[in-house]
């Protein structure tokens, strides 16, 4: 089962501020363990919410938003996709994971599922989405 | 937390943590079965103390210190002591008392090399196959006797078996714990390329029973495949196999259709193949390849699973390049599997007829008697020139011939289709 660890943007990520040498450090030493461990699927950090944009949605009408947009913590900064046995594999190398957060202040890792072929019963809407290479993969 | 919820804690430290815990003690004690005691025993004191105490911060590094305490207890004050067990458990002793201030970091320097170690011994020539099998899934897969015996469809006891008579084999032969060098090197890794392999194929397409595939074993033996390329990064070969089974597991959604019956290569859906997957393996693929690999069996097989994996659509399969492969694979190990495959590529490059002429040699072959996949190709390739009849024998006897109830299905439904004169 794959499970995609969500790193919360902050302040310091939002204004572009690169993390501190001990934490890129901490963080390569955590994604060599996953990949030593045969886990690691993929990672990556995301730039600033300055160099995105949303497209929202009303009915018939899409509206383009270019960022920054404020809320830090509704954003995301990166993410790391491991694959695992269980879930309770999942969340010890999730409680392994080093504080992202720049110079150690308050960070937050978000951790969620993804969607697995079995997840879905049968349903030809489902079907559907399945024949489009939508729903989950294994 | 409930005890529930740590014992299931537990549960998941073990797994990450066993491998290199067993492979670590391995180094000091000289035996494996012995390590593994070793580990186990520090398993049940963690499932008696973590409870209580919640799970440490450095899980990896307790098991560990654990085990070397009650290596030392077992050395010494064991009634099989000898004057090894005595020399071993003064090493041990000096070891922790010598100026390393921080033993686990000592331990950790050779971690890679121990798990190396422990991945050449458990594969080792002197075991048979499937103890082969059962020890590596046992020690470096981190899974239980119980989930061993479900995957292979076969009972408990019988796996619990074979990993006591595989540890028994490696202490009687005296094999040494190391990772082998030179000529012998090659032979071996081999044999580990080998394993995973086959733990591998036994999921992709399980040999028995009800279901076409067991994905789980799939995912185990990646897992080990992905380990073993971080140990040995310098050896196209692993990361050949490694590109194989990215490639091949990144059709496993698409090879079941909703009611869980096989669907073909050509007819599967590519839009669920998994991008990811197949950007993993055609990295791993081309890495092998700047290692010099490009001629070695398992990068060959990886070659051509990737032709498969860059067409878009059947039709633009580069089935010149995947014919050049196979003839390459069969002048490197020839086998009439692997001129089978060559073979249907043949036939799509030429036509059926031109797969067929060679696929009409092989009938004659004593050893691929029995294998359901000559009368399925051979079927297949009467069919698409017309000759109904014949093909449907020969789908009747693959049906007759496979071992798994999903494909018999198939191949049933085919036969019956070129009954019906109805293309197939």
């Amino acid at each position: 089962m794959r499970f995609m660890i969500i790193v919360k943007a902050t302040k310091d990520s939002e204004a572009g501020v690169m993390p501190e040498e001990k934490l890129i450090a901490a963080m390569a030493e955590y994604h060599e363990e996953l990949q030593k461990a045969g886990v690691l699927l993929d990672a990556s950090g995301l730039k600033p919410s300055s160099t995105g944009w949303r497209v929202k949605y009303s009915g018939g009408k899409r509206t383009t938003l270019d960022g920054p947009f404020t809320e830090a913590k509704e954003l995301i900064a990166g993410y790391t996709l491991i694959q695992v046995k269980s879930k309770e594999e999942a969340v010890e190398w999730a409680r392994r994971f080093p504080n992202p957060a720049v110079d150690g202040k308050e960070g937050e890792i978000e951790i969620r599922q993804l969607f697995e072929l079995e997840d879905f019963g049968p349903s030809e809407a489902v079907e559907r989405f399945r024949e489009m290479g939508i729903a989950g993969r294994k | 937390m409930t005890a529930t919820d740590t014992h299931r804690a537990i549960d998941a430290v073990w797994r990450i943590e066993s491998p290199r815990l067993i492979a670590g003690l391995a180094r000091i004690v000289r035996d494996v079965g012995l390590a593994e005691e070793l580990a186990q025993d520090a398993l049940v004191i963690a499932l008696e103390k973590w409870p209580g105490s919640g799970v440490p911060d450095n899980p990896g590094a307790w098991l560990m210190a654990t085990a070397k305490h009650r290596a030392i207890d077992l050395l010494r004050r064991g009634k099989r002591l000898e004057r090894k067990h005595e020399e071993l458990a003064r090493e041990i002793e000096a070891r922790q008392e010598t100026a390393v201030p921080d033993l686990d970091a000592a331990i950790d320097d050779d971690i890679g090399d121990d798990l190396l170690r422990l991945m050449f011994t458990a594969c080792h020539p002197v075991l048979s196959t499937e103890g082969r099998v059962a020890l590596t899934l046992r020690l470096l897969g981190g899974l239980t006797t119980g989930e061993i015996a479900r995957a292979f469809l076969v009972p408990e006891a019988t796996i619990a078996q074979r990993i006591v008579r595989a540890k028994r084999t490696l202490a009687e032969a005296r094999v040494p714990y190391e990772v082998p060098r030179g000529a012998d090197r090659a032979a071996r890794l081999s044999s580990v390329l080998e394993v995973i392999y086959l733990v591998y194929n036994e999921g992709y397409s399980a040999t028995a029973g009800d279901d076409w595939m067991r994905p789980a074993l799939c995912e185990d033996a990646l897992r080990l495949g992905r380990v073993l390329a971080e140990l040995t990064p310098r050896e196209p070969e692993v990361h050949g196999l490694v590109a194989l089974m990215e490639i091949q597991s990144s059709r496993l959604g698409a090879r079941t259709g909703a009611s869980g019956q096989p669907i073909l290569l050509l007819d599967q859906d590519r839009a669920r193949w998994d991008q990811l997957l197949i950007r993993r393996g055609l990295a791993a693929l081309a890495h092998a390849q700047e290692l010099g690999g490009a001629d070695g069996p398992y990068v060959l097989q990886a070659s051509i699973a990737a032709c498969h994996a860059r067409a878009r659509t059947p039709a633009e399969t580069d089935w010149a390049s995947i014919v050049g492969f196979y003839g390459a694979l069969a002048r490197l190990m020839p086998s009439p599997v692997v001129e089978l495959n060559r073979a249907v590529a043949l036939a799509m490059l030429f036509g059926p007829a031109a797969g067929l002429e060679i696929v009409d040699a092989l009938t004659s072959e004593p050893s691929l008697e029995g294998y359901h996949l000559l009368p399925s190709v051979r079927g297949d390739l009467l069919a698409k020139l017309g000759r109904s009849d014949e093909a449907r024998a020969e789908f009747e006897r693959a049906a007759s011939l496979t071992r798994n109830a999903r494909e018999r299905e198939l191949l049933l439904g085919r036969a019956g289709a070129c009954a019906r004169g109805s293309p197939t």
